[in-house]
């Protein structure tokens, strides 16, 4: 696309104009970094440098549960998420991808539907289904329904990896007698690795910012999540400690930049997968 | 020698199936299938079922232990009730210009800019603008609070007080335009990512021929451009549409539906007060269930409609090769 690109000037005046679009953005992820080591914040302009904001490592927070408890909670929830969603998503993805059965095409017609359907009009239903199943303010109730709504786009993007697949080294495993679950898991699971990596991340990074899902169903301090932790630190110190809560939230949101930083390419791509299968 | 024998078993397969592979034929997917079967069942059709269910009862927190059916009574309470219509306006400013304004609009003009700058420097840009959709929804709502926030705090008050305008709290001031604005700088990232993806799929002879035409680059956009992405962009405004609909997470750690008597309170979010959080003291199950309900109704709807409209057929196409 650069050939037909306008003049010099032009393309600076353009770069300059994406750029004051992102100035909001720009300036909000400046002041959570600033903000989490300043005494207080004027605007943008910090005044004093302090670690004091992050004292709540060592201290805790009054009123609540430990850190370190919310941190495991949190860190337990995204990865629980992740791994049944990868799991479960591939061996769906590869039964729709590679056979034939009753009811295929219907299952990848919901698939897609579900992918579309919007699943937060359901929460109220789903408040009951816990609690009918005993499952309300447990973590493995969350995750289940966490691992759940997200499983139709997973699905939908392993499908896809498996599409890409040739079958050749498949065939050949099939036809030597190999079972259809040992040719998943020894010739198929190791050739789609980046696919899987990229939906880990995908799936974790979710689940590790998820804050609705716990928020609504869990209610005690031993299953507080940082998100649930955040959101009641905001009600406590409303305009007052944006030190400390920038701190928190800097500290929340740790692995998310660091994911941001190292795998921004894999990102763009996952997003872009997970929606083009939905437009092209 | 081995291979003989699994091409005559094949042979023996093919001639007459043994019930213990046609068995296998249905197992073997069914065990591949049947944990994502079990899930959506469990947390998709049981509650959208639940969902119509529970609409129709008076359930709430004084009724808890004695149940009653009241057929429509709860939907004839939403037709009849004042508030509707003030949600009801609610729901259209805020799909409306979240839509418009940034899921369309500023998707549009980003995705137009980063494709016509040096390659390198757009994708940084888009790169960025995917930050708010996985920075945790939390901390996405403090930050909005502070950019908004009274002086000496807020940046907009920084920014604005040169020219004059006094310092206040702009999510109390002007609490829709901070909501939409918020919900917006997230909702961007889809439609940018499809109609970028949609402007590198056009044959650079298209472009070409344009500019031999003597086409300024605005013509360009305007003759060529859009037109070529306009199924796209309507993929993307019926798609956001439906989700803007359902989403209610930022303006309930934003808002909460205030400042006030129900000034941002959306559809979504009237009925998850209603039904469960503690807002009002006497939670309304039946009645929330019946306001979500309308939105399930909808949802399922255009999620079909969808599948018929953009060519989902061709994507459930049958496997190419098929071994048992």
């Amino acid at each position: 696309m650069a050939e037909h690109a306008g003049s010099r000037i032009g393309q600076i005046i353009l770069g300059i104009i994406v750029l004051l679009l992102s100035m909001p953005l720009l300036v909000m992820y400046i002041w959570l970094v600033e903000s989490a080591f300043s005494q207080i914040t004027y605007g943008i302009i910090p005044q004093g440098f302090t670690l004091s904001n992050w004292r709540f490592l060592w201290e805790g927070f009054t009123n609540m549960p430990s850190i370190w408890r919310i941190t495991w909670n949190t860190l337990v929830f995204a990865v629980v998420v992740a791994t049944i969603e990868v799991f479960i998503a591939s061996l769906t993805g590869y039964a729709l991808s590679r056979m034939k059965f009753p009811g295929r095409r219907m299952f990848l017609s919901l698939t897609l539907v579900l992918h579309a359907f919007p699943a937060v009009t359901l929460l109220i239903a789903i408040f009951y289904v816990l609690l009918v199943l005993g499952l309300y303010d447990t973590l493995v109730g969350v995750i289940m329904v966490k691992a759940a709504l997200e499983l139709p786009l997973g699905v939908w993007i392993m499908k896809g990896f498996f599409d890409n697949i040739s079958w050749d080294m498949e065939m050949s495993a099939l036809i030597d007698g190999c079972s259809r679950l040992r040719t998943w898991w020894e010739i198929l699971l190791p050739n789609i690795r980046p696919g899987i990596a990229a939906l880990s991340i995908f799936a974790f990074l979710s689940g590790w910012s998820e804050f609705l899902l716990p928020y609504i169903y869990t209610s005690s301090f031993e299953n507080f999540t940082l998100s649930v932790l955040l959101r009641r630190l905001v009600g406590d110190f409303r305009f007052v400690d944006y030190g400390l809560l920038t701190a928190t939230g800097l500290y929340y949101m740790m692995p998310v930049l660091l994911f941001f930083i190292f795998t921004q390419e894999y990102l763009l791509n996952i997003y872009a997968g997970g929606t083009k299968g939905t437009t092209v | 020698m081995a291979q003989q024998t699994v091409v005559a078993e094949r042979a023996a397969l093919q001639v007459e199936p043994s019930w213990r592979a046609r068995l296998r034929a249905i197992t073997t997917p069914a065990f591949f299938i049947g944990p994502a079967l079990l899930l959506i069942l469990i947390f998709f059709f049981i509650p959208v079922i639940l969902t119509i269910l529970i609409s129709l009862t008076d359930m709430s927190v004084a009724t808890i232990s004695d149940i009653n059916f009241v057929g429509l009574k709860n939907y004839e309470r939403i037709w009849r009730s004042r508030t509707t219509m003030k949600i009801l306006k609610n729901t259209f400013i805020y799909v409306g210009f979240t839509l418009t304004l940034f899921n369309v609009g500023m998707a549009l003009i980003l995705s137009l800019i980063t494709t016509h700058i040096p390659e390198r420097v757009g994708t940084t840009f888009r790169t960025f603008w995917l930050l708010p959709r996985i920075t945790p929804s939390v901390i996405y709502a403090i930050m909005w609070t502070w950019f908004t926030a009274d002086a000496p705090y807020g940046i907009v008050n920084q920014f604005l007080s040169p020219f004059g305008i006094t310092p206040k709290n702009w999510l109390n001031a002007q609490p829709w335009l901070v909501v939409i604005a918020a919900n917006g700088f997230v909702g961007t990232s889809f439609g940018m990512i499809i109609f970028t993806s949609a402007i590198h799929a056009i044959p650079v002879d298209y472009l070409r021929a344009a500019l031999v035409d003597g086409a300024s680059t605005l013509q360009r956009i305007r003759y060529v451009i859009l037109p070529m992405i306009r199924w796209p962009i309507l993929f993307v405004v019926t798609y956001q549409t439906l989700s803007l609909l359902a989403s209610f997470e930022y303006i309930l750690l934003l808002t909460d539906g205030g400042p006030g008597f129900y000034t941002t309170e959306v559809w979504s979010l009237y009925a998850y007060h209603r039904a469960l959080s503690n807002y009002f003291g006497n939670v309304q199950f039946g009645f929330g269930a019946a306001l979500a309900a309308i939105l399930v109704i909808i949802g399922v709807i255009a999620s079909v409609v969808y599948l018929r409209v953009f060519r989902f057929s061709e994507m459930v196409a049958e496997p190419k090769i098929e071994v048992l």
